[in-house]
């Protein structure tokens, strides 16, 4: 039985597999299972109790979500899906590796979430500075119009879908999901309000699903080899397999598929190879930019959605990156903050306007200006931007690392401020 | 829509033909994939900005007078997203990642080196209008950090050492 | 009136009834509380931008750390526990406003917004006082916004409400939030005039001092230093309620007075921007005779009468009842004619017939937002009625409210109601000759020329009853037009009598008995049924009022006395407020005039009337006096004096020297006219008021007053008496608590700034708590039949000619405010390209056209949406016989006139000028 489905074509010492060579490993065959009689509602079941949760960030149940979508007589007709391909949280480079690796698995988990919903158009809503992944989508999307795979009544099936690449015209915000849909609807993207939900009025006013993709890249392996097989693929808690990755100053930073429930410390030392020569690991973020600092102490937890937030961050995108000791633990979290202020959409208060002064406070600990009264102001803001306050999550994100970061790195504050200098920098 | 923004357009006088055909068939083509023309605005930017590298006044005004979109709104729209330029920009663009990852590996120092070699800092062009400097966020390929784009092509694993060649390479008439 | 539905919910333990399905924040506001907020608008809902109405809400009763929550975004639900005062919510929202503040400029001194700013109101309610961002600001470029508008955008805290009443709320396209973070930017795309009619509004929407009046900044006074009286716009027939505001014996501003019914929270430009002619040196400050020798008070009033003797009284639209009826008593009813064309009068005598029709119901402002199909015949109504234009545009808006219900979003989301609903609409069908400023929002146009808008009105009309007459020319949008108006809950006819076409209104009642005759039918197997919205719109302050004195002559229009006086009938003429050359054709009134033997004429501004008078008065201007107006609905309203009179200016009811006292000019015509028998509920209930107490016209902080005339004279002078009204001028009394229409502005304490309002509302959005918003005097009488619009014949071989009407140009007076001269064209005659290429006109130039054994000359102005056969003729401050020119008019090239040309014209059809313009 397959144990790395996502990946398990993936080989980049030669180009992606076209459409005739992923069904020849087994490609298209959830598709085919829909066309064997599949009803929208029994995919929707077997998503359900795979147990999937979504890898955009949130880690929320699939399956779950797309119940909330109107379905029926008196339901919208139009409804859409959504593929969340922002990938520009920093430091996570799954969703390409993705994209680029096996294309056709995307669009056959995209084929079967539409059929789910019964939407008859799907967006790609791809990071615009991804021209690569652009390009080999859109070939993928060619193949299989021509296989007729889409359009028109798909394998007989009476169901219609077009699959539509939008590459967006660039921010961080576009990632969160009813941004994007301003985005897409050629709009400012500033998030929207929840409730309503995308799930019954996104795109358009429409019923929208929004996913991530490596979400829908565990689709097709679930209808292809059931849930048991998928179930079984664990080591941990949740369900399924889950790209981990790693940078900073690993021996061979990288991104690979894994169990989830692996040990932190077995995709660090197996995998990335632990650390330089010379270096120490100090700290790391377990999900990408957003998530709170995890310590050297915490390499025994599981890479698990409930271990690591028993120790206070969260999976997040599971892409580890990771702090050394001879680096500058305030430097990070600036370059963080100046990320994240930047990248505020404009929208609500605290982040707005929160963040810049933030940022502003780094840019001063890094001259040498820091104070303890600067610090404070800090540690307020972890709170007055916390979740619950403002009016997405980009902001609550950003206080993760700030918060963990003032916690577990307060010496090195204090020695910017006492030093009046970097005492990183000689 | 469309009302008062033909005015304005009306005291630009701008050409009719100000769109070239080729621009005028992909914006077109956009109009087919999305059920509103607010949508088709923001891709009409990206293709006017394919075609002649950046959106000046006048591109704008005519999407919006092709697109029968109000000038205000699309402006709000170019100036929100970060791949849209308002301003002219070198033959190519440099989009120089300076996030989390790429910090860690040392990309402060390779910008420096970069700024040396080509005379510019974030937002400039060379004085040869070859290249412009941008920073952005984390380009997705951490692992091999540090990371830029020229043009559509990602560089990574990026020390001081390979910069020349790789820029050697853009230079005009070496393409 | 049903009921609302009401839960229990528990705030800062005690328990309080509020309104189901509506937010905490505009609950916590209707009880009276101070919870701080900025992006929420009472009338533009709730997007959750702002974050300052955070609150603590809790699970249930076990729950004591409780989860913060934006008060406006939080729908109240039976049993909800919250906390104001809970200290993490208050210092949050302590952050909030120390966020805001980071990078404003602390420019209070030198701010016009200062002192009814909301932004200060808030930063004091929330705590903040002390800055310690001690970082670089952020600083924006001002752009010019045109005549009305001024901007500093480095006071701006970003809570979008610019652009959410400017773009969604009243439809403007060049108004936009750029860039993002904390460069966000609220501009237009480049400098240029703000082309919203609305865009007035801005200063009052924004809560703080982006937006100002820039009019006002000329002569720039704190509004503690203000003396303001309620008052009513003079700029249409709408009767928008507004506060002007006065120093040193100048109007300095206008701003908006709340009307639950009526204007609500927004005026148009003309309203706010118009009334600089109050102070324009040219104001009749003497009494003048036919030489122009000052006479003295007492020798006018004499000659008055002694012209009265056998004397023509020719009444005025612009002018108050009081002012009416004191001309009509001093003539005698017999005597007393028409101020307005023929046409209008012919147009007006149908409107008020049709106000008595019990099948019908004119409709306030509230409820005309609240239909869901409107069908417009012939009026432009944003420039006719702009603030009826602005809640048409609300109207359309319920489509998306009612998809909202059915998705279970609550009416109050305002960006969630709209991302549901993104272009759907409640329809509305405009019938014009061209393209009209509502265009944007229409279902269906119908364009024609006027007799073609007959014809189809009458189509229409038969569509909806078989027994109507119809005609075989039809238009393809009729029926779907005649399908939603069936379809609708609420649907409402909107015409007029501006364009004086009287047979497009009979055509308008046509289809709105037909409608109500269907509907009774559908709802009650023949009985009655409620009556359908026909909205009849007035075109001056006064023009209703004007026709209740004419109620029982109607023969005696302007036509009339002028013939009457051109035969010698009668000697002598009193002419009030009016420049007749604008109601008649020219001929007609120098013939008039001419054969006059003594001409009278009481009005505040020289005009081609007064300077053929023997015996000119000066009257006092809106602001200047008390008076009674009655509106398009029949609605009449008392707008109180503001300031002192203009030299010798008094009221014309002063004149004629029948009355002492206004009260007994007021309630003397309610007992004498009987259309006005309720008139005396105008008068503002005061039994709260002690005796000899009143209410202040001026605040209690107003300064300088012992100082204002020291230049010329030491001694503080005696604060000037008002024993006409309940008010005083001066700072001592109290307000008032029976009665809002006495209410001279709106404050409260720790609420500075026109959001004080909700102090005063009886619920968000609701009636005055003191009551009373005006009296209605139109009664119902008999139900009428079907008319018989004759459409003129249009086959003359001409153009037929209508009134082109421009909101900055059209109104009399307000174009002679400089504010409003500045966003004004030339006279323009609009035509399709068709006929401007028959007859060999360009776009800019100059047009002759002839009719009625007349010529006159006007700018070419080409309209790609006019109907062929059609030619709109705007004159505004020009001298043009418009009247003399007859219904049809043949065009030819002529030079153009030197002037503003069409530059400020701001159409969403005009031709392009050729290049070499
Ligand atoms: C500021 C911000 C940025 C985000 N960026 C991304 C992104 O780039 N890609 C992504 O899939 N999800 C992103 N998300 C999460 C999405 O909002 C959403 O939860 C996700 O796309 C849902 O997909 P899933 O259920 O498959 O995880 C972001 C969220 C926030 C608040
Ligand atoms: S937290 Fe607020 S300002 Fe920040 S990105 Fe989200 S909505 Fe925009
Ligand atoms: S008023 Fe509630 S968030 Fe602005």
């Amino acid at each position: 039985m397959v144990g790395n489905p996502l990946t398990r074509n993936i080989d980049f010492s030669r180009p992606p597999l076209d459409l005739g060579a992923y069904e020849a490993t087994g490609g298209y065959h959830g598709l085919h299972a829909i066309a064997r009689g599949l009803e929208p509602a029994d995919v929707l079941d077997l998503v359900k109790e795979s147990g999937l949760k979504g890898r955009g960030g949130a880690g929320f149940p699939t399956g779950l979500k797309w119940s909330f979508v109107p379905m029926g007589e008196k339901a919208p007709k139009q409804k859409y899906f959504v593929v969340n391909a922002d990938e520009m949280e920093p430091g996570t480079f799954k969703d390409r590796l993705l994209m680029e690796g096996d294309p056709h698995l995307l669009l056959e988990g995209m084929i079967i979430a539409s059929y789910a919903i019964q939407a008859s158009k799907a967006y790609i809503f791809l990071r615009g500075e991804y021209t690569d992944s652009e390009r080999i989508l859109r070939k993928a999307l060619a193949e299989a119009y021509e296989r007729g795979y889409l359009g028109r009544n798909i394998l007989d099936t009476g169901f219609d879908l077009d699959i539509i690449m939008h590459t967006s015209a660039g921010r961080y915000i576009c990632g969160e999901e009813t941004a994007l849909l301003n985005a897409l609807e050629g709009k400012r993207a500033n998030p929207r309000a929840k409730p309503p939900f995308p799930q019954v009025s996104g795109l358009w006013g429409k019923p929208t699903i929004v996913n991530n993709v490596e979400t829908i890249c565990n689709l097709p392996g679930i209808l292809a080899w059931g849930i048991d097989w998928y179930r079984s693929l664990t080591k941990g808690n949740d369900h399924g397999t889950k790209l981990f990755g790693i940078s900073g100053k690993a021996r061979t930073p990288g991104c690979w598929e894994l169990p989830l429930g692996t040990p932190i410390r077995e995709l660090l030392e197996v995998y990335g190879g632990g650390m330089r020569d010379g270096l120490k690991l100090k700290g790391f973020l377990p999900g990408g930019g957003s998530t709170d600092f995890m310590l050297p102490e915490h390499l025994d937890l599981n890479l698990d959605y409930d271990d690591i937030a028993g120790a206070g961050s969260r999976l997040a995108t599971g892409t580890l990156i990771l702090l050394d000791d001879k680096t500058c633990p305030v430097g990070m979290i600036g370059n963080l903050m100046t990320f994240f202020s930047h990248e505020s959409c404009g929208y609500c208060t605290p982040c707005r306007d929160g963040l810049p002064w933030v940022d502003e406070i780094f840019r001063e600990f890094e001259r040498g200006n820091g104070t303890h009264r600067d610090l404070a102001i800090l540690e307020e803001h972890v709170d007055y931007m916390g979740p619950g306050k403002t009016f997405c999550a980009l902001a609550p994100g950003a206080t993760a690392p700030l918060g963990s970061g003032l916690r577990y790195f307060r010496e090195d504050f204090e020695r910017h401020i006492t030093e009046k200098r970097c005492p990183y920098k000689n | 829509m469309s009302s008062m923004s033909e005015r304005l357009i009306a005291s630009t006088a701008l050409p009719a033909d100000y769109l070239n055909e080729e621009e005028i068939a992909e914006i077109e083509h956009e109009r087919t994939l999305y059920p509103d023309t607010r949508a088709v605005g923001l891709e009409a930017l990206k293709i006017v900005q394919k075609h002649r590298g950046w959106v000046s006044d006048e591109s704008l005004f005519a999407v919006a007078e092709y697109l029968g979109l109000p000038v205000a709104e699309l402006e709000g729209v170019a100036t929100f997203f970060n791949l849209i330029y308002r301003q002219p920009v070198g033959r190519n663009v440099i989009l120089y990642c300076k996030s989390v990852s790429c910090w860690i590996m040392g990309c402060d120092e390779v910008k420096e080196k970069i700024s040396g070699e080509l005379g510019i800092d974030y937002g400039e062009t060379s004085e040869d209008g070859e290249f412009t400097l941008i920073p952005v966020p984390c380009l997705g390929d951490c692992d091999r950090a540090p990371v830029m784009m020229v043009g559509p092509d990602q560089h990574r694993n990026l020390d001081e050492k390979n910069l020349g060649e790789i820029f050697a390479r853009y230079r005009k008439g070496r393409d | 009136m049903t009921e609302k539905a009401k839960v229990e919910i528990t705030i800062d333990g005690v328990t309080y009834e509020v309104n189901a399905g509506s937010n905490l924040l505009q609950e916590c506001l209707t009880l009276g509380m101070d919870l701080p907020y900025f992006c929420w608008h009472p009338c533009m809902g709730s997007v959750g931008a702002c974050r300052q109405c955070a609150v603590k809400q809790y699970r249930d009763a076990e729950d004591s750390a409780g989860l913060m929550t934006m008060a406006c975004m939080t729908p109240v639900q039976p049993g909800a526990r919250i906390s104001i005062e809970d200290a993490e919510a208050k210092a949050f929202r302590a952050g909030v406003i120390e966020s805001l503040m980071i990078s404003h400029p602390h420019d209070c001194p030198v701010c016009e917004e200062g002192g009814e700013c909301h932004l200060q109101d808030m930063t004091l309610m929330s705590g903040h006082n002390y800055r310690r961002y001690d970082k670089k600001k952020v600083t924006h470029r001002n752009q010019y916004l045109g005549p009305f508008i001024n901007h500093e955008m480095n006071r701006c805290i970003t809570c979008y409400r610019c652009v959410r009443f400017y773009n969604e709320y009243a439809g403007g396209e060049d108004l936009s939030a750029q860039a993002s973070h904390h460069f966000t930017y609220f501009g237009r795309h480049r400098d240029g005039t703000l082309e919203s009619e609305f865009s007035g509004n801005l200063v009052e929407v924004c809560p703080t001092g982006v937006f100002t009046d820039k009019v006002f900044s000329e002569n720039y006074t704190r509004k503690w230093d203000l003396q303001t009286a309620p008052s009513i716009c003079t700029g249409c027939g709408v009767g928008c309620n507004i506060t002007p505001g006065e120093r040193y014996g100048e109007l300095r501003r206008v701003v908006n007075r709340y009307h639950s019914e009526l204007n609500g929270y927004f005026i148009c430009d003309r309203g706010r921007f118009g009334t600089g002619y109050v102070n324009d040196a040219a104001r009749l400050a003497t009494p003048l005779d036919g030489a122009g020798n000052e006479l003295d008070a007492e020798a006018a009033g004499r000659q008055l009468r002694e012209i009265a003797g056998n004397a023509i009284g020719i009444g005025s639209p612009r002018a108050g009842n009081e002012a009416n009826f004191a001309l009509r008593k001093l003539v005698g009813e017999e005597n007393f004619h028409a101020g307005y064309s023929d046409a209008e009068h012919a147009c007006m005598q149908l409107a008020a017939e049709l106000a008595g029709d019990p099948r019908f119901y004119n409709p306030s402002i509230r409820e005309i937002e609240q239909a869901d199909a409107v069908l417009v015949l012939g009026e432009d109504v944003t420039n006719t009625a702009p603030r009826i234009a602005l809640a048409l545009r609300q109207s359309v808006h319920n489509k998306a409210l009612e998809l909202a219900d059915g998705a279970n979003i609550p009416r109050w989301q305002d960006a969630a109601v709209r991302e549901l609903a993104q272009q759907e609409r409640s329809p509305l069908c405009i019938f014009a000759c061209g393209a009209t400023r509502l265009d944007d929002v229409a279902s269906d146009r119908v364009i024609d020329t006027p007799s073609g808008l007959v014809r189809n009105a009458i189509e229409l009309a038969g569509r909806l009853d078989a027994s109507a007459p119809r005609t075989a020319k039809s238009h393809e949008a009729l029926e779907r037009v005649a399908g939603q108006l069936l379809a609708a809950r609420r649907p409402l006819i909107v015409a007029g009598t501006s364009s004086g076409n009287i047979d497009l209104i009979k055509a308008a009642a046509n289809i709105a008995g037909a409608l109500q005759k269907r509907r009774a039918v559908h709802e009650n197997h023949g009985g009655t049924a409620a009556p359908v919205d026909l909205c009849l719109l007035t075109a001056e302050v006064n023009s209703m009022g004007l026709h209740l004195h004419l109620m029982t002559r109607q023969e005696n229009s302007l036509g009339e006395a002028l013939r009457k006086l051109s035969s010698g009938e009668t000697a002598n003429v009193i002419v009030l407020e009016n420049d007749l050359y604008r109601r008649a054709p020219h001929a007609q009134v120098d013939a008039a005039l001419d054969a006059a033997r003594k001409t009278a004429v009481l009005d505040l501004l020289p005009n081609r009337t007064t300077a053929k008078a023997d015996l000119v008065l000066p009257v006092t201007a809106f602001s200047e006096q008390q008076t009674s107006y009655v509106n398009y609905e029949g609605r009449a309203q008392l707008a109180y004096q503001v300031h002192r009179n203009h030299g010798a200016a008094c009221p014309a009811w002063q004149w004629t020297g029948d009355f002492e006292h206004f009260r007994q000019a007021l309630l003397d015509c309610a007992g004498s006219v009987a259309a006005f028998a309720k008139l005396g509920e105008v008068l503002p209930d005061t039994s709260n008021l002690p005796s000899g107490i009143k209410v202040p016209r001026q605040s209690e902080r107003y300064s300088g007053r012992t100082a204002m005339k020291a230049n010329l004279n030491v001694h503080e002078p005696k604060q000037a008496q008002d024993p006409e009204s309940a008010l005083a001028f001066s700072m001592e009394g109290i307000p008032p608590r029976r009665d809002a229409t006495i209410l001279a502005s709106s404050w409260a304490p720790q609420w500075n700034s026109n959001q004080s309002i909700s102090k005063f509302q009886d619920e968000i959005n609701g009636p005055l708590r003191q009551g009373h918003g005006g009296t209605l005097l139109l009664e119902k009488k008999s139900e009428g039949g079907e008319f018989k619009p004759v459409p003129a014949n249009g086959d003359g071989g001409g153009l037929e000619l209508l009134p082109a009407f421009q909101i900055f140009g059209s109104e009399e007076l307000s174009s002679r405010s400089e504010a409003i001269r500045a966003r004004m064209t030339d006279a323009y005659l609009a035509v399709s390209p068709a006929d401007a290429e028959r007859h060999g006109l360009q776009q800019g130039r100059g047009v002759r056209l002839s009719g009625g054994g007349i010529e006159a000359i006007a700018l070419t102005c080409i309209r790609t949406q006019m109907s062929p056969g059609a030619a709109a003729l705007h004159v505004g401050d020009a001298e043009i016989d418009y009247h003399g020119l007859g219904s049809q008019v043949e065009l030819a090239p002529a030079d153009a006139p030197e002037g503003r040309g069409l530059g400020e014209l701001i159409v969403s059809d005009l031709v392009r000028m050729r290049e070499e313009r």
